[in-house]
């Protein structure tokens, strides 16, 4: 008996020692000696850290927008009416207009029917073949009709809503915020992409940065271009009251993942923006090491910039996305059309660069079908009302529990609160989130743990009235109550992995609290609760004969 | 030992039709509540006090300087063309001890479902308006509030940082750099120290980062505004359906999920059938007091539903267990008899876990504030209907199943299986008169499945 005891008293000092430096371990930091575990001071800051809390908890902006995926279609719809257009001309094949009657739809009106089959081999090709889009003709009117597949269809929404996703993701990244979300949500044909952003309560401020209000310019460097001045007072002594330019932060990610950072002085007056940019987009760089970004100019924008560029060779340029310079770059000769933006970029960093600059408008537009804000202080006023109430429902849970079954209710207080330290240990081990809801867990958690206490110790109090003594009626207590504790919880997790699988995000926080709480309950109701039991009853190796109940 | 009951021998399910039609009246209640709130021809009225998680809508907590005046607030929220009728105002209650919050809940209708009714197609009135077109009307409603000698100048309440920035860039003539610190710390000046709002400019002129000489620029363009909108839940009809539908369809699914494999556990659809009728049983009175009350359902709620479900589904399955354990020991005693004696037994346990967790939940009602308010309620309810049922309701209608059950086996079989069968099946099959023995006879469980410890 006493090594079954032994054993079973290292297993769960294991457990609660695990659990416990999970829940209060420095992850989340790094750098930090090992000494920081044994801090007092630190250890709350290391539990806020592990436990991750959800918006209505911590207080933040939750957007979910849809991508009015439709619109990329129609883009391209317009861009084959007009390619239809020229290449027919170019061709000199008759036609008496080219209309797009519905989105996905190109309509070529000829004079008759005898071009028909050379107007659909010559502009198929130029559509993207059969697989993309299907052609029909018809004598009278004379038409040919070309309309896209659904498949193709479905493919450019999903495409405009990924790529509306990266945009949407690489602005939110620069807001610099800790653990922001950004994925796609609901059904696929839903085109939603959800957006979390803890810690801020201005949603105004996330919906312009998403809309890509951003501003790209591009702007001459004042002086000496080639190194960035190290502090910002630096930079500022140097302009001696010019009122013609303004020091800004310079901040470029090298292809090794390193940044360079630093301050130019640069002309207030950019040389062009980015409502002058037609195209920009990723490519191989020509020296044959990595990749740079091309660009081509509107004509307006054209005019400009090659002015600009002929009276400036030699001179550098910082192309400035958001009060930030991205990327400088010295002018090696007059730039008219198109040009590059060198700079010893990934094939990722090049894309998403590309990406930044064509898109001063993101793919498609997108409305708001969602918006909610929880102010940090009525995130932090949810949370002390929840604990408060809880520490109040668990004393009075605890009061009675020691007063009904005396000895034995302190088996059950224990075994409950260790119940907490390993669903906390588990919220923090899977990188749960804790809602409001899971909040509604916690509390159906502490009533079916003092429930299965209460179901064992009436057990034995009936085994007891029964006249067995009293190891057995312990024995058998646990046993009788057993079966009925673990139907009850398999029964509650199977509802949970129910609610888990087909449940939204809030009901899914709630499925996830109560089943690692159930779990761990079948852990320290029975097993914890059992041990403390057999310690009472083998104390000083005496045989005990009656037992606190 | 202190104990609350001694070995009690009430006659519960003798009284089972007194308490199933109890059950029944208040289903019945809260339908008729539904069911009247939908033909009463009014459209402002609902079955349910829909949060604006599954009806779609606005809500707003609004702050103001002092306490606001709420028909002016009407008035020119119906100035932005908003039904007045459909707008609900609720100031928010002050908390004991500390300042007057001034605030007040705003709750628009949807809008963007408004343009839909007015002809256009679902795609145009959506590519159109998004949800948050009600805080743009809110805020445009709260101009009246202010002095018309404000007109033209930034408000520096309901600015956020980035608009703050720019106005200082091109209004006050600050560099980008310096109009984003002074702008940061207004905003950190307004959240942090005064309480959510600016009162006067003169607090802002003499912050300190901001440099002196701006203060005639800031007086000339700037001023503090009467209100601002301090937090915003808004949610667009589709959203709104699609959560509720989600809501709906996961509580039955999973449901279901527990009516199976309690069916499995117990061999019986008997025992499952029961369980899950207390259970739906619970759902419809609650909802039903909900519709009454005109409580708000929500997200939050529906967490409450389900915690409610698995409280109920507890209490049950305590109660079955114990009737299975008897089966096995008295197998000549009617199954009603039995039930009865397993409630019983099980009286103490019962009382004291449904008493601990409606302690807990009284807790939550005096101390979780607003937002856990509906969230409590729900649980009120539910633990007091929940504990009901699994006596009143799951216990009935399981032995209503295997009464049934054994009716139609009767008519089937014709002769009995073996002399000791033959005595029970004899007996009239009535509810009552299932005995343990039948049911295992027709392959119902009376074992538990063997369990390692």
């Amino acid at each position: 008996m006493n090594r079954n005891l032994r054993t079973r008293s290292i297993i769960i000092t294991v457990i609660t020692a695990l659990c416990l430096i999970i829940m209060f371990g420095p992850w989340h930091r790094t750098g930090k000696s090992a000494g920081d575990f044994f801090k007092p001071s630190k250890l709350k800051e290391n539990l806020a850290e592990n436990i991750k809390l959800g918006l209505d908890l911590r207080g933040g902006t939750h957007l979910v927008m849809q991508v009015q995926a439709d619109d990329a279609i129609k883009a391209i719809t317009d861009g084959n009416v007009l390619k239809t257009d020229s290449e027919l001309k170019k061709a000199n094949i008759p036609f008496t207009a080219v209309k797009t009657p519905a989105n996905g739809v190109v309509v070529v009106e000829t004079p008759d029917a005898s071009k028909h089959s050379e107007i659909r081999d010559k502009m198929l090709p130029y559509f993207g073949g059969e697989s993309e889009w299907s052609v029909s003709t018809s004598t009278s009117p004379a038409s040919v009709t070309f309309s896209l597949n659904s498949g193709a269809a479905n493919r450019i929404r999903r495409e405009a809503t990924d790529q509306a996703k990266t945009i949407i993701e690489q602005r939110i990244n620069q807001f610099g915020v800790t653990e922001p979300t950004v994925q796609l949500h609901g059904r696929e044909e839903d085109h939603q992409i959800l957006v979390q952003m803890p810690g801020i309560d201005d949603p105004e401020r996330v919906k312009k940065l998403i809309q890509g209000q951003s501003k790209l310019e591009i702007r001459a460097v004042s002086g000496y271009g080639q190194k960035p001045y190290a502090t910002r007072a630096e930079a500022e002594a140097t302009l001696a009251g010019a009122t013609d330019k303004e020091v800004l932060p310079y901040n470029e990610k090298r292809g090794d993942g390193r940044a360079d950072t630093g301050f130019y002085v640069v002309e207030k007056v950019p040389v062009i923006t980015g409502a002058d940019l037609r195209n920009a987009r990723g490519i191989q760089s020509q020296q044959g090491f990595g990749y740079e970004v091309g660009f081509d100019l509107k004509p307006t924008g054209s005019e400009k910039f090659g002015t600009w560029t002929g009276n400036n060779v030699g001179n550098y340029l910082a192309v400035v996305l958001n009060d930030e310079i991205k990327s400088v770059a010295v002018v090696k000769s007059r730039i008219d059309e198109s040009g590059r933006i060198e700079g010893n970029f990934t094939r990722q960093q090049a894309e998403d660069l590309g990406l930044v600059l064509r898109s001063g408008a993101l793919p498609a537009k997108i409305v708001y079908l969602e918006e909610r804000t929880v102010g940090p202080s009525l995130g932090a006023d949810s949370i002390r009302q929840g604990m408060v109430s809880l520490v109040a429902g668990l004393g009075l849970v605890i009061l009675f529990m020691l007063f009904y079954y005396r000895f034995s209710g302190l088996n059950a207080v224990i075994a409950l609160a260790l119940n907490l330290v390993i669903l906390l240990a588990g919220l923090a081990a899977f990188g749960a989130t804790l809602t409001l809801p899971g909040i509604a867990g916690v509390i159906l958690l502490i009533g079916m743990a003092v429930d299965s206490n209460v179901l064992i110790f009436e057990r034995i109090r009936e085994e007891l009235h029964a006249g067995k003594i009293v190891r057995s009626a312990v024995d058998t207590g646990f046993e009788k109550a057993l079966v009925t504790i673990i139907d009850t919880h398999v029964t509650t997790i199977v509802s949970a992995a129910f609610l888990y699988a087909f449940g939204t995000g809030a009901i899914k926080g709630f499925a996830v609290t109560l089943t690692i709480g159930l779990l761990a309950n079948l852990f320290t109701a029975v097993y914890v609760s059992r041990t403390m039991f057999i310690w009472e009853l083998t104390r000083g190796g005496r045989r005990a004969e009656t037992i606190s109940i | 030992m202190i104990q609350i009951f001694k070995q009690t021998n009430f006659d519960f399910l003798g009284k089972k039709w007194y308490f199933i039609g109890l059950s029944w009246v208040l289903i019945l209640a809260g339908f008729v509540s539904v069911l009247y709130r939908v033909v009463d021809g009014d459209p402002n009225t609902h079955p349910f006090n829909m949060g604006v998680d599954f009806s779609g809508g606005t809500l707003a907590t609004v702050k103001f300087r002092e306490s606001p005046d709420l028909g002016k607030l009407r008035t020119a929220l119906a100035g932005q063309k908003i039904d007045p009728t459909a707008i609900s105002l609720q100031p928010v209650s002050d908390r004991i001890g500390q300042a007057p919050a001034n605030e007040v809940l705003v709750r628009l209708p949807n809008l963007v479902h408004i343009e839909q009714q007015a002809g256009q197609s679902a795609t145009a009135a959506q590519s159109k308006e998004g949800a948050d077109i009600g805080k743009q009307k809110i805020l445009a409603g709260l101009a009246a509030f202010n002095d018309p000698s404000t007109q033209g100048k930034v408000d520096l309440n309901t600015n956020g940082v980035d608009d703050l920035r720019e106005a200082l860039k091109s209004r006050a003539g600050l560099d980008s750099h310096r109009a984003g610190e002074v702008a940061q710390r207004i905003v950190d000046y307004r959240e942090k120290s005064s309480n959510g709002l600016v009162r006067n400019l003169s607090e802002v002129k003499n912050l300190s980062g901001v440099d002196p000489q701006f203060g005639d620029a800031i007086e000339k363009n700037f001023f503090a505004g009467f209100a601002s909108v301090k937090s915003v839940e808004a949610v667009s009809p589709q959203v709104g359906a699609d959560l509720r539908n989600r809501a709906i369809y996961v509580t039955i699914v999973a449901c279901i999920g527990m009516l199976i494999f309690v069916a499995f556990r117990f061999k019986s659809w008997g025992f499952g059938i029961g369980a899950i009728v207390a259970v739906f049983h619970d759902v419809l009175v609650t909802l039903g007091i909900f519709s009454i009350t005109q409580w708000e359902v929500n997200l939050t709620v529906i967490a409450a539903l389900l915690t409610l479900v698995g409280y109920s589904m507890n209490d049950t399955i305590v109660i079955f267990d114990r009737i299975r354990e008897m089966m096995r020991t008295r197998r000549r005693e009617t199954l009603e008899k039995l039930s009865n004696d397993a409630i019983n037994q099980t009286l103490s346990r019962t009382v004291i876990t449904s008493g601990l967790t409606f302690l807990t939940v009284c807790a939550m009602l005096v101390f979780g504030g607003e937002v856990l308010k509906s969230f409590s309620w729900c649980l009120f309810i539910g633990i007091i209907v929940g504990t009901y049922s699994s006596v009143y309701i799951a216990s009935p209608f399981m032995l209503l199943w295997e009464g049934w059950k054994a009716v139609k086996r009767k008519a089937t079989v014709s002769a009995p299986l073996s002399s000791e069968d033959a005595v029970s099946t004899a007996a009239p099959a009535t509810a009552g008169g299932v005995t343990a023995q039948m049911l295992a006879a027709a392959g119902v469980s009376t074992k538990p499945r063997k369990k390692g410890r």
